[in-house]
Formats: structure tokens, sequence, C-alpha cells
């Protein structure tokens, strides 16, 4: 990370590479019901991150041997399209990387759920970014979050998903590719909405102890507003009438 | 557990805040340009270190390439199973490599060989047995394994087997600190038995002066919680590093 950052200018005369301040978000839209036949669905343009999500469930556990009598289980796929990133076409299927994400996505909604209402079930959270400009994993808890509420599956509390880092030397919310792969670190983090949790914590990079506190101070800003557009797309899903769905 | 946690006892009488006994043994494997046995209580990791001519990556072809690898051996464990790696060993792997490489403890830019070739160095996480937290004794191992390191003689583009040039040195000491929460008590270096009741689990890397890795495992956090957690990380990272230098 570190290693490149001379060669690439992060901050110029107190602005970012795309023009924002420190602490501004890039444009984010969020659209619910985008695929029909799922039980949830919804998707999100978050800066150049285009990623959908669906899903399925309460429904029967496979293998069944894998249920549980006391509660869902909930499984998460976050896959990476293969032509996601700028560079050269990448192998489709499960990477090291996708594996990790899905694991710490699943962990934040494992906290959310309230998986003891459907016992000997599983619900599928299925995650496909179509196209990545840095913060993937946060977009794709925000976007699942909506989705599942979506599917009117119970949950505690809704939880919205930023990353924090270091670009340039200077603390930045919601960094973009180039901040990410040329910025000093990278700790992106969910937070859920009313009793303010760490679900997702995560960090890469070099920070104080001191640039930690005010990143969480940053985040849990940058949550508020991320979960406005979030709760306005379930808003204006629900207000509409029939045949004005989002269209492809 | 809990009834023994609300008196301020673990089950194996430690303290909250109170690793296992730590030991690590570097130069243990000789085929290997360096490598570490971590032991943390009963758990033990062996972490052996390879370096080979490999291909620069596109994107930064005048530096080196540093490779993690863990494997969660059958042997180590009866949870354990034989086959590709699950999600467990990624992640161990991921976080080690995380904390290693954001420490920047290896210089990378000094592995380049020549035009399309750098050094390789490969990190192989060995679990061989898992009586909990086995991630910080993975650490543990690879910073001590990095610290064994020897260079290898390098003519015409290819590495001399046997020959070395001098110690990888690495410039940083990172390790981890793995914490858990069971109700309302946190834990420093969970044991087996006491990872199978945990609630959210937190592992922190550190060198000196920064914090160099996160990861949130099960569970959720207060924002003072990870704080404290931070500041409890720095301190065990400084007994660590202390048993490192030792």
């Amino acid at each position: 990370m570190a290693s490149s950052e001379s060669k690439v200018p992060l901050i110029i005369d107190g602005r970012r590479t795309d023009g924002r301040d420190m602490e501004d978000l890039r444009a984010l839209r969020v659209e619910v019901g985008v695929i029909p036949e799922a039980d949830g669905s919804a998707y999100i343009e978050w800066g150049g991150n285009k990623i959908v999500c669906g899903v399925y469930g309460p429904r029967e556990c496979i293998p069944r041997h894998g249920a549980s009598p006391y509660h869902a289980l909930i499984k998460c796929r976050y896959m990476m399209s293969p032509f996601a990133s700028l560079e050269e076409h990448s192998r489709s299927g499960p990477s090291r990387r996708s594996t990790e994400l899905s694991k710490v996505i699943r962990e934040v909604f494992e906290n959310l759920i309230i998986a003891e209402k459907f016992p000997n079930t599983q619900i599928d959270v299925y995650i496909d970014v179509l196209q990545a400009d840095g913060g993937t994993r946060t977009a794709s808890v925000t976007v699942a979050a909506v989705a599942l509420a979506n599917a009117g599956i119970p949950m505690k509390d809704m939880v919205s998903a930023v990353a924090v880092g270091k670009a340039g030397g200077m603390l930045a919310l919601d960094l973009n590719k180039i901040e990410d792969n040329f910025g000093q670190s990278d700790m992106p983090l969910a937070i859920s909405h009313r009793d303010k949790r760490l679900l997702l914590v995560q960090m890469d990079g070099l920070l104080t102890r001191e640039e930690v506190a005010t990143i969480l101070e940053m985040a849990e800003r940058g949550c508020d507003k991320v979960h406005e557009v979030q709760a306005d797309a379930l808003k204006r899903f629900y207000q509409k009438g029939e045949g004005e769905t989002f269209k492809w | 557990m809990n009834g023994t946690l609300a008196k301020g006892v673990r089950f194996d009488g430690r303290r909250f805040d109170e690793y296992r006994p730590i030991e690590v043994q570097k130069g243990v494997i000789k085929t290997a340009e360096g490598s570490a046995m971590g032991k943390i209580g009963e758990t033990l990791v062996l972490v052996a270190t390879k370096i080979d001519i490999v291909k620069p990556f596109a994107d930064r072809p005048r530096e080196g390439v540093m490779v993690t690898n863990s494997e969660l051996l059958p042997l180590a464990s009866p949870g354990f199973e034989p086959g590709p790696p699950n999600e467990d060993s990624i992640e161990v792997a991921r976080v080690v490599d995380r904390a290693l490489r954001s420490a920047e403890c290896v210089d990378l830019g000094s592995f380049f060989v020549e035009e399309d070739k750098v050094l390789g160095l490969y990190v192989d996480l060995y679990v061989m047995n898992h009586a909990g937290n086995f991630t910080d004794a993975a650490t543990l191992a690879a910073t001590a394994a990095l610290m064994d390191t020897k260079m290898p003689k390098v003519e015409n583009g290819k590495i001399i087997r046997g020959e070395y040039t001098g110690m990888l040195n690495p410039t940083k000491l990172p390790v981890t600190t793995t914490m858990i929460k069971v109700g309302d008590n946190w834990l420093i270096d969970p044991s087996r038995d006491e990872e199978r009741v945990l609630e959210t689990a937190l592992t922190i890397g550190t060198t000196e002066e920064h914090v160099c890795a996160m990861q949130k495992g099960k569970g959720s956090l207060s924002k003072d919680e990870l704080m404290t957690a931070i500041d409890i990380a720095f301190k065990r990272g400084d007994d660590i590093r202390n048993i490192l230098k030792g």
C-alpha cells in the first residue's frame, strides 16, 4: 500500500482526486426490488461500484443434515465478476478474497437477523459485484441490508457500512479505488443504525490509536448518511404503485 | 463458564488479560530459508519461509512478491478435515498477511532481480495443534520465521541453493492479539473451550507504534470496546515482541 504512495498525489489543494472533501461520500443510489424472482433484492451504485443483491429464504436447508433445529442458517456469497475491474479479465468463481469477504459479511448479518424464528431453514444472500471502484465490501453490506428488508426477513436493526482510510496523509471517508490502492490505510466498518454497534471491523495499513478513534467518529457520521439513502430507497419502493418498479 | 468468569477467573486459572505461556523456537526446518515454531499454551504453529524467483505483478514490475498460505492440518484438531482450505484457513492466512504487509517489515523493493524476475517470499503457516487462538500463534511464528530468514545468493537470474548473502532482517515486529467476549467479559488469548462459547471475536495487529491490522470475527462491539482492545493489544503486543527479541 504505502510503497507507491509518493507516486500518486491523492490530495491536491485540500481536495481529493475526484474533487471531494475529506468527509464527502461519493454519489450513492439504492434501488429496491430489482430481481423479480428473488424473495428480496436491491441494487446499489456507489461511486463507480455497481452491485446487485438477491435474497432467498427462509427456505429448506441444503444439505439437510447441515440444518439447525434452533435457527436459520445464514449463507452469504460475495462474488466479483471477472469484468469488474479495469485490469485484465479475472478468473471467475470463488477466490481467497471473496471467501473471506463472504465470511465477514455473513458475520455482520448474523448479529441482526432474528434467525431463531426460522429453525431448520437457510437464508441465502447472494451479492454480485458487476463493476468495482473500491469499497465493494461496505457497499455490499449496505445493499444486502436493503435486500434483506425487502425480503421481509426480521432484523433487530438496520446496518450501514463505509470505509474510512488514510490517503495522502489525511483521513478520508469512503475511499475510492485510487485512494484504496495508493493510500496508506483502509478501515472498512459496518455500524448498526440504532445502537451503533460495530458489526464489521477490518483494517490494513498503519494507523495510530488516535487515528482509529477519529475514524470511528467519521464512520459513524458517514453511516448515518448512508442510512438515509437506504431508508429512502425502501420508502420509495413501498410507496409507489404497481408498474412503477425499477427498470434495468 | 459464565459462573466461573463472574468470579474473575478462567477455567485454566488465568487472568482475563493473560496469555498462556508463549515460546518461540527459530530455525526448526533446515530446508527452508527461515522457520519458527510458535507455541501459545498447547497451540502449535509452524511457519516456514521459502524464497523463489517469480514473475512480478504487472502493476509492480520492480517489486518482490510475498504470498502467505495456511494449512489447518487435519492432525491438529478433531474439527479439521482434509481438503481445500476452508474460510477459517483462508482468513488466518489473510489476516497474518495483512499484519506482515502493513507493518512493511519486508522491503519488497529490494527483491528486484532483473527484468521480469523478482524474488518471491512464501510464508507457509502450518497449524499443528489447535488448542485455541491459532491466529496469534501463527503471527508470532511468522514474524519469528522472517527474523530467521536468510537471503539466498542469486547469480545470473538464478538462486544458488544453500548459499546465502545475509539475513532478511525484518524492520518491524508485527504481532497480533486476539480477544473474545463471553458474557460481559473480554478474554485475551482464548483457549479452545473459550472459543466454543465466544460471542464476539477480535484480532488486532500491532507494531511498536501502529495498529497494522484488524479483523472482527463473530459478534459485535462498541467503539469504546474497540479502543480498549487497541490499548490491550499494544501492551500484550510489546510483551510478545520482547519474547521475539529475547
